[in-house]
């Protein structure tokens, strides 16, 4: 016969003692459990949530590209009121290679933008037209599903060559794709261009607009091909990369004295342009997600105190019900250790039980959510492994108490307990 | 644990139970109410002794006191030469384990677990394996006429039969002494010879047995009467040194 040692066999005693006392009163220990069902459900769920929100701000935020800044002409004045900015085209290519010129900028792109309506064959489609150069891309870190992108000649002479973004190919070209859009000459505003490349997908902006709906074509071509030319050489905005987080605000620090010398704006004054950093715009959106999920766990985290709360109360009354054999259980021997252990036991079970049905009505929830809503959940291992221990360490918390309870009754008193 | 009165058990038959000068008093709003005024009382190996007495004599105090469920206010208690007072918290509950065995009155089976379980129960306080304690509790039920019922529970078979369960339990542990609160108190005159018969054979095994009753024809199947009144023995058929103190003889 093999040999097991006390303290093992007294333990697994006690394990088949409380799953027996689990299945004695059913319904009641089902709806104690229910509490830890819903809370560890509800933080699984909300962790998923807030968990997968988070990482679409952070796609979103890496689609833009990092360390940017992004220079706006205008507010212009006009006899006292300013109009939006942007309207002005007080920027200019000059200024874009000055900016190029400071230290701690990597990549300068002017960028200049309007409406255009594109057709193709029988199809026609109205999108946002970027004209930049070929430094655009990198910046914004694009890249090219198909095709080449234009180059600096292409940007110097002007062609009429255009990058599409995969909406306007749905548009143009049709969903299932089988026509190949890189070499075929479509329309924008009348004029012909040559498809050169695809866009690769870039997904929503933080706001929902739609980054794939738009065309990039060389500036030099957008502004004399294309938007007219209200002012040779100007531009809407330039977009400028920073080497890397720690020289951003000194960047925008140059690039404010730097453009305000250009023009010619003196001390105190209005200046006729704006600097927006774009990445700490999009990290505060990403604070604003990762709060989110905080406050969302947070709340879940309450249900489980709750849950925790009913096995407290539900073991002080198996205690009080159960004072007689508690009683037996002490003339015959039981130690107050083991009357503890007994009733943890009972306890730690009820929570880790509910703690399993919870994570998987968690994960379910989660499932049917991101099915329903199309929003994006992360169940991660390490949320379902918080909820969990978390779970345990609420039936040893709230356990304790009736267990000891239990433990220090006076056993001519139990047994005497009618 | 201190070995108490090995003299004494070198002299004479070992003693099971020597109680010294004991006393026990509860605590009440109108002050101390004593239970037990100076009771002495040795019990040998073997010894087969009856406690009686009216409710309120003290005897179910002292009862608990012997089964180490009480402890006594005064005066010092030797159980199989261990001194109780002396013992922490977990050796007592080993003595209740595995010195005592118990038997009640309301037999006090766990009503949710089969007769086998029951039966079992001690083992598993003393770290017995499940294999080891299933054949135990057997071997027991089967000595007290009970095999075929080992998977029944309680409420499924009569009060004589669940005495003997909860003899088949006290036993299990092999203890020296058992200790027996009113164990025919809720049983028909028929049953409970049959259960004294169970008593009287353990007795000749050689276990020793301690009971109380209320009833005399109870009483004469033990070698020894021990009578209370008023928290002192009053009468004692078997040792008179025991009684030296009592002016009531």
């Amino acid at each position: 016969m093999h040999q097991v040692s006390p303290e093992v066999s007294m333990f697994s005693a006690m394990l088949g003692e409380a799953w027996h006392a689990m299945g004695a009163n059913r319904l009641r220990t089902f709806l104690t459990m229910l509490g830890m069902v819903i809370g560890v459900g509800a933080v699984v769920l909300m962790m998923a949530i807030g968990q997968g929100a988070e990482a679409s701000v952070k796609r979103s935020i890496s689609a833009m590209g990092s360390h940017l800044f992004v220079v706006l002409s205008g507010p212009p004045r006009m006899g006292g009121a300013r109009t939006a900015t942007g309207n002005a085209p007080s920027l200019n290519v000059r200024d874009a290679n000055a900016i190029g010129e400071l230290y701690g900028v990597v990549g300068v792109a002017p960028v200049t933008m309007g409406k255009g309506q594109v057709v193709y064959a029988s199809n026609n489609w109205n999108t946002d037209i970027i004209g930049t150069t070929a430094e655009y891309m990198d910046i914004r870190g694009w890249g090219l599903s198909a095709g080449y992108p234009f180059s600096a000649s292409d940007t110097r002479s002007a062609t009429r060559v255009a990058l599409l973004g995969r909406t306007v190919v749905q548009n143009l070209f049709g969903e299932d794709e089988d026509v190949d859009p890189i070499g075929k000459k479509i329309r924008i505003n009348q004029r012909p261009f040559v498809v050169l490349g695809v866009l690769d997908s870039k997904g929503q902006t933080l706001d929902g607009r739609d980054q794939d709906d738009t065309i990039i074509v060389p500036l030099t071509t957008a502004q004399r091909k294309l938007f007219g030319n209200q002012l040779p050489g100007t531009v809407r905005q330039i977009m400028v990369q920073a080497e890397s987080d720690n020289v951003m605000s000194m960047v925008e620090e140059a690039l404010n004295s730097l453009l305000n010398q250009r023009h010619n704006i003196r001390e105190g004054a209005d200046s006729d342009f704006s600097v927006r950093n774009l990445t700490a715009i999009a990290n505060s959106a990403a604070e604003t997600a990762r709060t989110m999920s905080l406050l969302l766990g947070a709340i879940a985290s309450v249900s489980l105190l709750v849950g925790g709360i009913g096995i407290m109360n539900i073991m002080l009354v198996s205690v009080t019900e159960r004072t007689r054999e508690i009683g037996i259980r002490m003339a015959i021997g039981a130690r107050e250790t083991d009357i503890l252990m007994q009733f943890l036991l009972e306890a730690i079970m009820i929570s880790i039980v509910g703690c399993l049905i919870g994570i998987v009505i968690g994960v379910t929830g989660a499932v049917l959510v991101s099915v329903f809503t199309q929003a994006e959940v992360i169940i991660s291992s390490a949320s379902v492994l918080i909820a969990f221990s978390v779970a345990a360490s609420i039936g040893v918390f709230f356990g304790f108490y009736p267990a000891r309870k239990a433990a220090r009754l006076n056993p001519i008193e139990a047994l005497r307990y009618q | 644990m201190a070995r108490v009165g090995r003299e004494c058990s070198k002299r004479m038959q070992k003693s099971v139970i020597e109680v010294h000068h004991l006393y026990k008093a509860y605590q009440t709003a109108a002050g101390d109410f004593p239970v037990l005024k100076d009771v002495n009382l040795q019990v040998l190996a073997g010894d087969y002794v009856a406690i009686m007495g009216p409710s309120g004599s003290g005897k179910s105090t002292f009862m608990n006191i012997l089964g180490c469920l009480d402890m006594p206010t005064a005066g010092s208690y030797v159980l199989d030469g261990y001194a109780v007072a002396t013992m922490a918290a977990d050796q007592v509950a080993k003595v209740r384990n595995q010195t005592i065995g118990f038997v009640f009155q309301g037999f006090n089976l766990l009503a949710r677990a089969s007769l086998l379980d029951n039966v079992a129960l001690p083992l598993v306080y003393a770290g017995v394996s499940k294999e080891e304690r299933h054949a135990r509790a057997r071997v027991l039920l089967e000595k007290v006429g009970l095999s075929k019922h080992m998977h029944s529970h309680p409420n499924q078979i009569s009060g004589g039969q669940q005495q003997r369960v909860a003899i088949a339990r006290a036993l299990v542990n092999q203890p020296r002494l058992i200790l027996a609160d009113e164990p025919t108190g809720n049983l028909d005159s028929t049953t409970s010879e049959e259960i004294m018969a169970i008593f009287d054979s353990l007795n000749q095994e050689g276990i020793t047995i301690v009971l109380v009753t209320h009833e005399t024809d109870i009483a004469e199947h033990a070698k020894r009467q021990v009578r209370f009144l008023d928290g002192k023995i009053v009468q004692d058929t078997g040792s008179a040194s025991s009684v030296a103190g009592s002016e009531y003889v």
